[in-house]
């Protein structure tokens, strides 16, 4: 399955990958982060439930410094 | 009982800064950019003594991540009142879409700084963006802060839609300036009832004692401080103009004349 994260084309194996084991699967287990699939939120409570199609958007971002 | 009543205002909850119903001792709002390192950015907030730090939003990088630090860890969010900015944004929509993500990754916190740019290299603010993005936050649930021009006509409208706070420019992002027009400032000052911050284009501590001194709430600034020769240095002189000029403000300062023909010093009993 190919998805766009962050910018990049990323190939993933296997189907119905949920959004829980596509934050393992990046190592970003524990990050404090929020996701966006397709332009819309992904509340941290449907990571388990959502899962990724081919095709899909996924923006993955954090708190950074800034002024 | 002057110095009483100062040292009171200083150290009770008489004169804390309220924003969005929630009260702040430090009326002194740093930035977390610019920093050498994570040590130093939190050495220098320490010594501001500031409560409310911006963030910024960006993209988390994917695939060199493991193990490396965050800014979280240093700052951890329930010591500090987090402020995500909008900081990168040219557009109303990036703007809203950004503090979306900055809430559901700050687990439903509403009190954000909205800034939408004009131009990437003066930075200046597009309020006809930034109008649009408040109407669509503040009737979203959000606390929003606002960074704008200091017009004082959009400071108003900022404030009618609903905003928690108005924040002008003193001069532009990074500039280190200082007050350009310290008219327009306390045109905005008189008609607010909401706080006024100065935002941006603070360069010394002179310049952060001076905004207070006009009468605002308090001073947000980033560059001023990581950008000095001595990042800590400055943020404990920050820390302490901003108590000055407040103190300074609320003491209300003799009037100015051209010169006096009241001498300090008695004006009998003189050698002769």
């Amino acid at each position: 399955m190919k998805i766009m994260i962050n910018g990049k084309d990323r190939h993933l194996d296997g189907e119905n990958m949920s959004i829980s084991t596509l934050v393992t699967t990046l190592n970003l287990t524990g990050k404090r982060l929020a996701i966006e699939k397709n332009g819309e939120i992904v509340p941290r409570s449907q990571f388990d439930a959502t899962a990724l199609r081919d095709g899909d958007t996924i923006e993955i971002v954090g708190a950074v410094g800034g002024g | 009982m002057a110095v009483k009543s100062a040292v009171d205002k200083e150290n009770n909850m008489n004169d804390d800064l309220i924003i969005a119903g929630k009260a702040y001792h430090s009326r002194l709002l740093v930035g977390t950019g610019k920093y050498k390192d994570f040590t130093e950015t939190r050495a220098a907030i320490d010594a501001s003594g500031a409560q409310i730090v911006t963030v910024a939003i960006r993209r988390t990088n994917i695939g060199q991540t493991a193990g490396e630090p965050s800014l979280l860890e240093y700052l951890p969010p329930e010591e500090f009142t987090y402020l995500p900015n909008t900081a990168g944004c040219y557009s109303a929509d990036d703007a809203v879409r950004t503090l979306r993500l900055a809430r559901e990754l700050l687990d439903g916190h509403k009190l954000v700084k909205l800034e939408v740019l004009g131009d990437p290299k003066t930075l200046y603010p597009n309020v006809i963006e930034t109008i649009a993005a408040a109407k669509t936050l503040v009737k979203d649930g959000f606390d929003v802060m606002v960074y704008t021009s200091d017009d004082p006509i959009i400071a108003k409208q900022l404030e009618d839609i609903g905003c928690c706070a108005v924040m002008p420019l003193a001069s532009l992002i990074g500039s280190g300036m200082g007050i350009l027009n310290p008219w327009n400032l306390q045109i905005i000052i008189e008609n607010a009832t909401i706080p006024v911050l100065v935002d941006a284009g603070i360069g010394s501590a002179a310049d952060a004692a001076v905004a207070m001194e006009l009468g605002c709430q308090g001073v947000l600034m980033n560059t001023a401080i990581a950008g000095a020769q001595n990042p800590i240095l400055m943020a404990s002189a920050m820390r302490k103009a901003v108590q000055a000029g407040r103190e300074s403000f609320l003491a209300g300062r003799m009037a100015k004349k051209l010169y006096s023909a009241a001498p300090s010093s008695p004006t009998t009993g003189l050698i002769s």
